[in-house]
């Protein structure tokens, strides 16, 4: 069915070759501006901070009090933090352990980067950013039965430094890209970035195609699959910061990598993600935000509003790419039954006419099939992207209410040090007044880093909702143009049939 | 201004004969009918509802001192229609097929028009005078129940089953009959599946249009990247609008051309099959009778003789009328045929033309809109 692969494949790509120069620049105006406040020279920052984590910490960010800045990176990629999502890797990622503060800096480091005051380093910067080409091909099936699964070849083409080659290809199977998926989510999605969501599992697809039905179904999921991973891996390398993460280098690049096992539905892992799914919720409803940034509410609402709405859209379009097929299915059955009255007609002039028609019709059929293809891959999954990114976004915005928990849990704490502090001021146990003295600063410093986490993220989501934002309408730009271009060639084509099939009418005697 | 000689031929020219209009009183449907008066520039407007209509079908049955009668192909008058409620649409459908799809009864009018036209312009039966009277009475023919028509549709008896397929003693006959069955049958095909494709058109354009709305509610003007999303919205909307508007006019077009001419075809083919049937009736009849002469006692047979005459004038009467009735319908519906062959492709041209102008124009909007 979808043997022209090239249409969908080639789905992204102008978009990264399309270099929206405003847009780029609107990416670091904001980070320009900041930085003219800061007063320290940083060319020498960039450099060092490449290389490890030396750099002064206030030169590279804008926090008020950034000495305590490596104390939060280590905190929070902690691996044995209990508020990591469920979905999250279960070892540490081969390339790099994120323990290690070297590590933990990516984020960061890509943060400053991306941040950098120096102009010229800044144009190569977002010259760079846009020029990554991946492509996902080559769905092969490997092994029978319930224990196959298929591979495909994912290739990237860029001139970043990053990259250790300018053009590599590897091959990589579905449940990798959930792995890799799995550990953005839980180096990135507590700290607010918008980590683009995987596609979707689904089990009746993939029995289908390992039961090796060769049937335009199976043939069409593989391809609605190999397309979605496409634009995942598409979605994920623009955000400037996973692009420069070691796992999404690694997979990228390496020839081999690990089996992620914790992906599989039915695993143990799996097991435990449900249940802390359900953990999760019951959180949510008991932690209760007392909301002080007015954007931030409203946002939430504007993308509640947007989930209804999108949600909305994707049924609207799945509709019609239904009655396109079954617009299809109808014009071959009319040009069939045309095709046995042409035969069964004496007048040779007419029944040339009348199988004329028919031929017509089939042509016209084979243009409903491709613009059905269209409208599905153009803007049905562009919708289903969407509407999984709003639950991404949500997920960032729950993550915030979090660490608001977790300050305030905090300050809780502390509060109730203090007030055993001042009991024993007057039971006159020397030890235990120190113990609880030195519980005191400790939970202070607690409270302190709590409020910092919760502002840090509360900018970070700012700055992603902004991307997001911009990110959404270039998308929706892009698709809109190229269903126009799809239109205009369906008509055109359909004006060709129409008068190749004039005179043959007007033939008849 | 009854034209009432014993002769009488149509006072207004057939050509002529149009629906113009037509309006809802209740659940009956009043068509109005112009035409140009023959000698005079005069026009002439009468009002007619269906009932009339079946007023003038049997009258043409039943005329009587017309030799061959039987072997006249009757233009097929399509079948009352109800006024089109939406729950009514199956229904409809099984009634009047292609008829009960268009817009503003746009088919259905222009069937009735051509079956006027086709009475008209017979050589036989524009003579009758029951069409001027319809054609130019301004009071309606009313309720008159004429003498029942000496047949009506046929029905699916097995007793018929069993006539329709009787052997005929002349090979032409024979030819047109099976050639008749075969494409009655695949004719009645092609309408239906045509039917299929006009209402599938027709889905999807609402189905556009349920999009082009759920657009128009994405708008908001919250902030400045809302409006910028809104804008986008607004513009797909505006797109999924005219790719709606574009079925509408190809669902549209395959109706009144295409849809009517195979629809015509179809109820044609039906009425020559009921001529067929008709004569081979008589067939049977004169054989049954010829058998029953020959048995017949010395005192009967001259009776049945003289008898067996009669049956067998009327026979070779009906059978010279239905030779020239078949050439005539032969030619006329290759005619008919291309006609409507030719409309069709020549409106689903223009439409294809204007709507890729229309999405020519949207795309350059969009790309300069959206230039880098």
């Amino acid at each position: 069915m979808a043997e022209d692969r090239e249409p969908p494949a080639r789905l992204d790509a102008p978009h990264a070759r399309s270099t929206d120069p405003e847009d780029a620049e609107d990416l670091f105006v904001s980070a320009v501006s900041k930085m003219e406040a800061s007063p320290t020279s940083p060319a020498e920052t960039i450099i060092s901070s490449a290389n490890g984590p030396e750099p002064e910490p206030e030169d590279i960010f804008l926090d008020e009090d950034p000495d305590d800045l490596f104390a939060e990176a280590t905190e929070e990629v902690s691996l044995d933090s209990p508020e990591r999502q469920p979905i999250l890797s279960d070892g540490p990622s081969p390339a790099i352990t994120p323990v290690t503060p070297t590590a933990t800096l990516d984020p960061r480091v890509s943060e400053a980067f991306a941040r950098s005051p120096d102009q010229d380093e800044e144009e190569e910067e977002h010259r760079d950013v846009f020029d990554v080409q991946i492509s996902v091909s080559d769905p092969e099936k490997v092994g029978d039965g319930m224990n196959a699964y298929m591979v495909y070849k994912v290739s990237t083409k860029t001139s970043l430094s990053i990259f250790s080659r300018d053009q590599v290809s590897v091959k990589r199977r579905f449940s990798d890209f959930l792995g890799l998926h799995s550990k953005l989510a839980s180096k990135y999605l507590h700290i607010g970035y918008i980590v683009p969501p995987a596609p979707e599992k689904s089990i009746v697809g993939m029995t289908k195609v390992k039961v090796g039905k060769e049937d335009t179904s199976s043939g069409e999921f593989v391809e609605k699959r190999r397309s979605a991973l496409e634009r995942y891996l598409m979605r994920t390398v623009k955000h400037p910061a996973l692009l420069k993460d070691p796992d999404v280098l690694q997979f990228l690049e390496s020839s081999e990598l690990p089996r992620a096992v914790s992906t599989q539905a039915l695993s143990g892992a799996g097991i435990l993600r449900m249940v802390n799914k359900a953990a999760d919720a019951v959180n949510k409803m008991t932690i209760k935000m007392n909301e002080s940034d007015a954007w931030f509410e409203e946002k939430q609402q504007q993308f509640e509003n947007l989930d209804v709405q999108l949600r909305k859209l994707h049924a609207s379009v799945e509709s019609l790419v239904c009655h396109r097929k079954e617009l299809s299915l109808n014009t071959v059955s009319f040009a069939k039954s045309s095709a046995m009255l042409g035969n069964s007609e004496d007048h040779t002039a007419l029944s040339r006419a009348l199988s004329q028609l028919a031929e017509v019709e089939e042509k016209i059929d084979t243009l409903h099939q491709d613009q059905a293809c269209h409208d599905f891959f153009l803007f049905s999954e562009l919708l289903g992207d969407y509407v999984r990114l709003i639950s991404a976004v949500k997920g960032v915005f729950d993550q915030r209410m979090k660490t608001w928990g977790k300050w305030q849990e905090a300050e809780m704490m502390l509060q109730r040090k203090r007030e055993a502090e001042a009991k024993l001021q007057y039971a006159n146990k020397p030890d235990k007044l120190q113990l609880a003295k030195d519980e005191i600063k400790e939970w202070e410093g607690k409270v302190q880093q709590g409020e910092r986490d919760f502002e840090q993220i509360s900018k970070v989501i700012r700055r992603e909702v902004g991307r997001f934002e911009k990110d959404r309408v270039k998308d929706f730009k892009v698709v809109i143009v190229k269903y126009l271009e799809s239109l205009v060639h369906t008509q055109q084509q359909l004006i060709k049939y129409w008068e190749a099939f004039l005179p043959e009418a007007k033939a008849i005697a | 201004m009854e034209g009432s000689s014993a002769e009488s031929a149509l006072s207004v020219s057939a050509n002529s004969i149009r629906i113009t209009d037509l309006t809802q009183d209740g659940d009956v449907l009043m068509f109005a009918i112009t035409s140009q008066k023959l000698n005079s520039s005069a026009g002439v407007c009468v009002f007619r509802e269906h009932e009339d209509f079946e007023w003038l079908q049997q009258s043409l049955f039943s005329q009587e001192n017309v030799p061959g009668l039987q072997g006249i192909i009757f233009p097929p008058l399509p079948p009352k229609a109800l006024p089109l409620q939406s729950n009514m649409q199956t229904k409809a459908l099984k009634q009047l097929g292609f008829l009960a799809l268009g817009q503003d009864w746009q088919g259905y009018c222009k069937a009735l028009e051509f079956y006027l036209q086709q009475v008209a312009t017979h050589p036989t039966l524009c003579k009758c005078k029951a069409l001027d009277s319809f054609l130019i009475n301004s009071e309606s023919p009313g309720k008159q129940r004429g003498r029942k028509g000496i047949f009506n549709r046929l029905s699916q008896a097995v007793e018929e089953m069993r006539k329709e397929s009787h052997k005929d003693v002349d090979n032409f006959f024979q030819n047109e009959r099976n050639k008749n069955t075969n494409i009655t049958a695949l004719s009645k095909i092609a309408t239906e599946k045509l039917i299929d494709v006009v209402m599938t058109e027709q889905k999807l354009a609402l189905a556009c249009g349920h999009f082009s709305t759920s657009l128009h509610l994405c708008v908001n003007q919250d902030d400045a990247a809302a409006v910028a999303f809104s804008k986008v919205c607004l513009k797909l909307s505006d797109i999924i609008e005219a790719v709606k508007q574009n079925f509408e006019k190809v669902a549209s077009n395959n109706l009144t051309t295409l849809g009517l001419g195979l629809d015509l075809e179809s109820r044609y083919q039906e009425a020559e099959k009921e001529m067929l049937f008709r004569r081979t009736c008589k067939l049977i009849e004169l054989e049954t009778v010829k058998k029953s002469t020959e048995k017949a006692k010395a005192n009967k047979r001259e009776v049945m003789e003289e008898f067996q005459k009669a049956v067998e004038k009327e026979f070779n009467l009906i059978s010279s009328v239905a030779k020239e009735e078949i050439e005539r319908f032969h030619s006329s519906r290759v005619n008919v045929l291309k006609n409507f062959l030719i409309g069709w492709c020549e409106q689903q041209l223009n439409t294809a033309r204007e709507c890729a102008e229309l999405y020519s124009q949207h795309l350059e909007a969009c790309r300069n809109m959206y230039s880098e």
